[in-house]
C-alpha cells in the first residue's frame, strides 16, 4: 500500500534551524535484585544520544525493539527524567526546560490508542483533561476540544460525547492526536503512533498527519519499526542501535546509500515487492546483545560482518560522512585504522 | 442504593463527581433487569422506611412496659408479634430497633469508605515509602479478626453509641484501604495515566479525573458487602453489653435480653435475629447484584 506512495520531498529551501537540540542524553535503569534489593546493574536504555530536530521537518527514528526508541521518546517529553544530557528547545528561554514548560510545546501520541484513553471518560473529557490541567476554563476547554476534533476529521457533535470503546482503532488514534494537538505544541512525538492500525487506516492517519503538519507548521519526531512508513513520512532519519544513535541523515541518503553496516542490514531485511528479488540470506542474524552489559567498543561488532579488532577496542563516534549525513562506524571514517576505511574521504564502506 | 453511590464518589478530596453517565446508566439498566436485587432492594427500603418513620409506623409505644402482658405469643390480637420479657410490644421495638441497627450498619461503613478510600488512593498513587508506611500500619489492624478487634476497641473505649461507631469504623478502614490501594496501583500504571501526565497534568488532578472514576466501582461493591457485617458486629457488641445500653431498642440488644426467655417463648426470642438475618442477607445480595452489574468490559 505504502510503497506506491512517493516519499515526501525534503524541503531544501526551508530555513534550517534546530527546534530541538539534544546533547548526550542518557538514561540507565537500575536493576535491583537479591535479598537487600541492591543495584546489580543498569539497563543502558539510552546511552548518550545527541541529535537535532529542525523546525518543520519530520525526523524518523528507527531501530529494532529494545533499542531505546520509546525510552528516548519518554525522555524527550520528560515522562522520565534523564540521568544526564542537555536539552535545548528553541524559544523556551533556557536549557533543560521544566517538564511543565515543555509540555505546552512538545506533545506525544502513544502507540496503544485504547490503553491511552480512560474507558470511563468521554472523548471530550479525555481531551479537555490536559487543557484544564494547563489552566483552561470549562467553556474554553470545550471550544478547543471541538476545534481539535474538527482538525483530525472527527465531527465534534458526533464524537465528543462518546466513550473510547464506541470508536474504531483509527478513530481512537485520531482522538489521541487531537489530545496531543489541543495544547498547541510545535513538536509532536509520534511513538509507534500508527503501528497498531490496519494498513489502510494507517495510510489514512499518515496522510492526515502530513496535512496537519503543513497546516499547523508542526515538527514531528516519528518513531517506528516500520521502515516503509518511516521512508514515506520522514525528511531525515536517525537509526538507533542498543541505546545509541549510529547513523543520521536525509531520508534519501539513508535509504539509497546507507553507510553503517547495521543500517544496511536493517534495510535489506525489508521484503521486496518483486517476487523475483527474493531475500536469500538473512541480512541480520541473532538478537541484539544485552543492554545491561553491552559489548566493548562498537556495540554492533558482535553482529557486524566487517568487524575487526579495532572495533572491540575503540567506540566509534558519530562523524560527518556527507552533507548532513553522520555515521558512527570505523569503516566509514578516514584514518580510523579499519582496513575498509579510506584514507582521505568517507564513502560507503 | 443510588444514594450510596453518590456518597462514595463524593468522598473525593475535592468532591467533583466525574462525569461518566453512560457507565452508571448501563449499571442502572442492568440492575433494573435483576429480579433478585430488586426484591432485596425493596425489602431493605421497606425496613429502612419503617425505621426512619418509626413513630408513625409503630403501632404502640416501644418503651411502655406492662407486667401483666409479659411474653405474649406471636399473633396476639393486640400485640401482633407478641411482647418481650417486660411486656413491651415486640413489633414496635423491632421497628424502632431498626433505626439503631441500620444506623450502625450504614454509618460506620460510610465513614470507613471515606477514610479507607482516601488512605488507599494516597498510598497507591504515591507509592514508595508513603505506601509502605500506610499499608504496613493497616496490616497491623489486619492481624486481628474483625469481631475481636471491634470488641477490643469498644472494650477500651467503653459502652455507648459513639464508641461502638468509632470501633466499627476502625475495623472497616483497613480492608477498604486495601481495595482502594490495589485498584489505584493498577490504575497508576495504565497508559492513560501516563498520557495524562504527558499533557502536563499532575498528582491530584489525575487522581480525581482518572483514578477516582475507576476506583469508585470496586470500593462501592466492597463497601456494600460490609454493611451486613457491620450490622452483625454492632449487634454483637450490643449483645455483649458494649454497644447500645438498655432500654434502647436495638436488635442485638433485644436478642441479648430475650435470650433468657428462649425456652418460654422461642419465637419471640429469635425475632430480632430474623430481622438481622433478613437485613444482612438483602444487603449482601444487593452487593452481589451490583458486582455483576458493574462487571462490564467497557
Amino acid at each position: 500500500m505504502l510503497t506506491k506512495l512517493r516519499p515526501m520531498p525534503a524541503q531544501p529551501d526551508a530555513i534550517v534551524q534546530p527546534l530541538l537540540r539534544v546533547d548526550g542524553l542518557r538514561k540507565h535503569f537500575p536493576i535491583r535484585g537479591g535479598l537487600l534489593g541492591r543495584v546489580q546493574g543498569h539497563v543502558k536504555a539510552v546511552d548518550g544520544v545527541s541529535f537535532e530536530v529542525h523546525d518543520g521537518e519530520t525526523l524518523g527514528i528507527v531501530g529494532e525493539s529494545g533499542c531505546g526508541k520509546s525510552t528516548l521518546a519518554r525522555l524527550l517529553i520528560r515522562l522520565i527524567e534523564p540521568d544526564s544530557g542537555n536539552f535545548v528547545l528553541e524559544g523556551s528561554g533556557s536549557d533543560n526546560p521544566s517538564a511543565r514548560a515543555l509540555r505546552r510545546r512538545v506533545q506525544m501520541v502513544f502507540q496503544d490508542s485504547y490503553a491511552t484513553l480512560n474507558p470511563r471518560l468521554t472523548i471530550e473529557d479525555s481531551i479537555a483533561f490536559g487543557l484544564k490541567a494547563n489552566g483552561s476554563g470549562r467553556t474554553e476547554a470545550k471550544r478547543r476540544v471541538h476545534e481539535v476534533l474538527d482538525m483530525v476529521g472527527l465531527l465534534p457533535a458526533m464524537f465528543a460525547e462518546r466513550y473510547p470503546h464506541e470508536l474504531s482503532g483509527g478513530q481512537r488514534q485520531r482522538v489521541n492526536i487531537a489530545r496531543a494537538l489541543a495544547l498547541g505544541p510545535r513538536l509532536l512525538i509520534l511513538d509507534e503512533a500508527v503501528s497498531a492500525l490496519d494498513k489502510s487506516v494507517e495510510a489514512q492517519v499518515l496522510n492526515q498527519l502530513q496535512g496537519l503538519k503543513r497546516r499547523l507548521g508542526l515538527t514531528y519526531i516519528f518513531i517506528s519499526h516500520d521502515l516503509n512508513v518511516v521512508q514515506y513520512v520522514s525528511d531525515r532519519v536517525l537509526v538507533m542501535y542498543l541505546g545509541k544513535a549510529i547513523e543520521v541523515g536525509p531520508v534519501g541518503r539513508i535509504y539509497e546509500a546507507p553507510l553503517h553496516p547495521y543500517t544496511r542490514g536493517l534495510l535489506s531485511s525489508r521484503l521486496p515487492m518483486d517476487p523475483r528479488r527474493r531475500v536469500s540470506i538473512a541480512p541480520l542474524s541473532g538478537d541484539p546483545p544485552n543492554p545491561i552489559d553491552p559489548p566493548s567498543g562498537c556495540r554492533f561488532r558482535t553482529r557486524c560482518p566487517i568487524a575487526e579488532t579495532l572495533c572491540a577496542e575503540r567506540e566509534p563516534q558519530l562523524a560527518r560522512a556527507a552533507d548532513g549525513h553522520v555515521v558512527a562506524c570505523h569503516a566509514c571514517q578516514p584514518g580510523s585504522g579499519h582496513s575498509l576505511a579510506r584514507v582521505k574521504e568517507a564513502a560507503p564502506c | 442504593m443510588a444514594n450510596l453511590s453518590f456518597d462514595v464518589l463524593d468522598a473525593a478530596p475535592t468532591g467533583r463527581r466525574p462525569r461518566s453517565r453512560s457507565f452508571w446508566h448501563a449499571v442502572g439498566r442492568r440492575l433494573a433487569r435483576d429480579p433478585m436485587t430488586l426484591t432485596c432492594a425493596a425489602i431493605l427500603s421497606l425496613i429502612l422506611f419503617a425505621a426512619i418513620f418509626a413513630p408513625f409506623v409503630a403501632p404502640l409505644d416501644p418503651y411502655r412496659t406492662n407486667i401483666t402482658h409479659r411474653l405474649l405469643a406471636v399473633g396476639d390480637r393486640h400485640y401482633w408479634l407478641g411482647t418481650d420479657e417486660l411486656g413491651r410490644d415486640l413489633l414496635s421495638r423491632l421497628i424502632y430497633g431498626g433505626r439503631m441497627s441500620l444506623f450502625m450498619g450504614f454509618v460506620p461503613v460510610f465513614l470507613a469508605t471515606v477514610i479507607g478510600a482516601a488512605l488507599g488512593i494516597v498510598a497507591g498513587y504515591a507509592g514508595g515509602a508513603l505506601n509502605m508506611a500506610i499499608m504496613r500500619l493497616i496490616d497491623v489492624f489486619y492481624a486481628f479478626p474483625s469481631v475481636l478487634l471491634a470488641v477490643a476497641i469498644s472494650g477500651v473505649l467503653g459502652a455507648g453509641l459513639v464508641n461502638s461507631l468509632v470501633s466499627l469504623t476502625l475495623v472497616f478502614v483497613p480492608p477498604l484501604a486495601r481495595v482502594a490501594e490495589s485498584v489505584t496501583t493498577q490504575i497508576r500504571s495504565q497508559d492513560y495515566v501516563e498520557a495524562a501526565r504527558a499533557t502536563g497534568a499532575t498528582g491530584w488532578r489525575i487522581v480525581i479525573g482518572h483514578v477516582l472514576s475507576n476506583v469508585a466501582g470496586p470500593i462501592l461493591i466492597y463497601a456494600s458487602s460490609l454493611i451486613s457485617v457491620s450490622i452483625i458486629i454492632a449487634s454483637g457488641l450490643s449483645f455483649l453489653g458494649l454497644g447500645v445500653v438498655p432500654p434502647e431498642a436495638e436488635w442485638g440488644l433485644m436478642l441479648n435480653t430475650l435470650r433468657q426467655s428462649i425456652y418460654i417463648a422461642p419465637l419471640n426470642a429469635v425475632l430480632p435475629g430474623i430481622m438481622i438475618f433478613i437485613t444482612s442477607m438483602c444487603s449482601n445480595l444487593i452487593s452481589d447484584g451490583l458486582r455483576s452489574a458493574m462487571d462490564v468490559k467497557v
